[in-house]
């Protein structure tokens, strides 16, 4: 038995215990140098100094609430579209289901990084299509503006994953015993109504997977605005707080700040997303 | 079922055709625009390429060698990283779910924790401890955090708890057979479903992670294929011919994963009902 469990635990204690715990103890240290640099710098300890410089630079705590209004945005607007779609795809209405279902689904096959320069080439005059019939219709096309950057990001990310989503809901829709629809049907409930009253009541508990998921997803957004950086002066170096991390490691070499923030960044993802699994798991029963 | 084209059907099939629009637009422009010369690609209408080059394109991309060393690399990494975090969460799951231990539920819960904890959150303090180790800069600095799959044990253990009856694995040590024998010839071979999903994912999942490779790698002959092309992206701005490779390749590469997950769509229906099993 300690044979099977060892090899994962003993990876998962090197590769993901570690790395916490290493920067959360470095979190607590920091470099200073004495006088006028003539030394070598000394490592101190810093207590919670490395937080509360964290927490106090404007750019990071704004970074923090940037991401909070993406979940925000991104969050409803993942499951509404994942479930509009394994809806209308799992009504008797729809025909070519295989069709549709590959190509709301392939998106999820192209990384996040290729799929944002597929979309940044769409979101620049020059080269999108988009913005021509856009333009010719009278209508607006600014994508890469400070007001609309954040929903071109979050179009990205709706793009990549709601045909994901919508198998894992069309999975838990087919499992419904058909005989409920049809008693509703009997009883002269509309399409409508059964989808609301019957199918989406059944598929609480993968509708909450997937909302944790997407929550997670957007609170360590990070890939999307580092490509789309150079197409607009929208995007700063400090955008969301894993690319203010980043730069704060490799472009300002301080390792004990960067560690602060990436140990802010992981309890903020995990607090929000298991309260949110607590407040649908107390109301009524566990899903997860 | 209806046969007939009722108004529903109409609005249904409109609003699915507009959502296919949606959703294949941006291939469809990168599959047209990999045909283009660059002057082409700033000059003509995005969906429509008067002058065809693709074969011109392609001799490029993959003329220096780079591009198909990247291509390897990506598949050398979530292939084999794929493979042992699968064997690895089939092990810990199976064991979590039949046999009962001290601390197993401790365990598991901290199992839990680890997925909600962001993968790109990790790269970082993964980063420095690893250049600790002197590990950084190497193909196992991005190979070995990929093994690591808190999912993946998480699904083995709900699937070998709901697909594998106790009686089974009692009646098999009535005959003699070892803990071992029972797990690689009954365990493995009736959570097969749930093993094709965790590899998937896995595979994904390391095919498009782009933040790891990029904290943890310098030397360009070790890049994945996610970023080799923001890097040469990274290079239009120096040089425009750069955009016709960074197009082309990413046509190649969506096109490469797209056939391949496509074609494995049966395993991921099959893997996803098994996801949804209540736990």
């Amino acid at each position: 038995m300690v044979v099977l469990v060892a090899p994962f635990f003993v990876a998962f204690a090197l590769f993901f215990l570690a790395p916490i715990g290493y920067a959360i103890y470095q979190s607590f240290f920091k470099l200073t140098s004495s006088g006028l640099g003539l030394t070598e710098p000394v490592l101190e300890f810093a207590g919670l100094g490395n937080y509360v410089t964290a927490l106090s630079q404007e750019a990071f705590v704004a970074s923090i609430g940037r991401v909070l209004v993406f979940s925000l945005i991104e969050v409803p607007t993942m499951v509404v579209c994942a479930l509009g779609l394994a809806l209308l795809l799992d009504s008797a209405r729809a025909r070519f289901q295989p069709f549709f279902r590959v190509s709301f689904f392939l998106p999820y096959g192209v990384p996040g990084v290729i799929a944002s320069l597929l979309w940044g080439f769409l979101y620049v005059p020059q080269t999108s299509p988009l913005i021509d019939v856009l333009a010719a219709m009278g209508l607006p096309h600014d994508f890469l503006g400070p007001d609309t950057i954040l929903l071109s990001i979050a179009n990205i990310s709706t793009w990549q994953f709601a045909g994901y989503n919508m198998l894992v809901l069309i999975a838990g829709l087919q499992a419904i015993p058909r005989e409920l629809y049809e008693a509703a049907r009997v009883d002269g409930a509309s399409e409508l109504r059964i989808a609301w009253h019957v199918k989406i009541p059944l598929v609480r508990a993968p509708l909450i997977l997937i909302t944790v998921f997407t929550l997670i997803g957007t609170l360590q957004l990070v890939v999307e605005p580092l490509i789309l950086k150079p197409l607009t002066t929208a995007i700063n170096s400090d955008y969301t707080p894993n690319l203010a991390a980043y730069n704060q490691a490799f472009g300002q070499a301080d390792v004990h700040l960067a560690s602060a923030e990436a140990t802010l960044i992981a309890i903020m993802a995990f607090v929000i997303s298991f309260g949110f699994l607590r407040l649908v798991n107390r109301k009524g029963n566990r899903a997860w | 079922m209806v046969n007939r084209w009722r108004p529903a059907t109409v609005v249904v099939m409109a609003l699915l055709l507009a959502a296919a629009v949606y959703f294949l637009l941006p291939v469809v422009w990168v599959l047209v625009a990999a045909t283009k010369s660059t002057a082409d690609l700033f000059g003509t209408f995005g969906l429509w390429s008067p002058h065809p080059q693709l074969g011109a394109n392609l001799g490029r991309l993959f003329g220096d060698g780079l591009f198909g060393r990247w291509i390897l690399n990506s598949f050398l990494y979530a292939g084999a990283g794929a493979l042992a975090a699968t064997v690895l969460s089939a092990g810990a799951g199976y064991a979590m779910a039949k046999f009962p231990f001290r601390g197993r539920e401790a365990l598991f819960n901290l199992v839990l924790a680890g997925v909600l904890v962001p993968s790109t959150v990790l790269a970082l303090p993964t980063y420095l401890i690893f250049s600790q180790a002197g590990l950084t800069g190497s193909f196992w600095s991005v190979l070995l955090p990929s093994v690591v799959s808190p999912f993946g044990v998480y699904l083995a253990r709900i699937h070998a708890n709901a697909a594998i009856p106790d009686a089974l694995l009692e009646s098999a040590r009535l005959d003699g057979a070892g803990e071992y024998r029972i797990f690689f010839s009954i365990g493995l071979k009736i959570m097969s479903p749930a093993l094709v999903t965790i590899f998937l994912f896995q595979f994904i999942g390391i095919w498009n992670n782009y933040f790891l490779p990029l904290v943890m790698l310098s030397d360009q002959n070790l890049y994945p294929v996610t970023l080799g092309l923001a890097l040469w992206n990274s290079q239009t701005f120096r040089n425009p011919a750069y955009f016709e490779l960074t197009v082309t390749g990413a046509a190649v590469s969506a096109l490469l994963l797209v056939i391949t997950m496509a074609s494995l769509q049966r395993f991921w229906r099959a893997g996803l009902t098994a996801g949804s099993v209540k736990g």
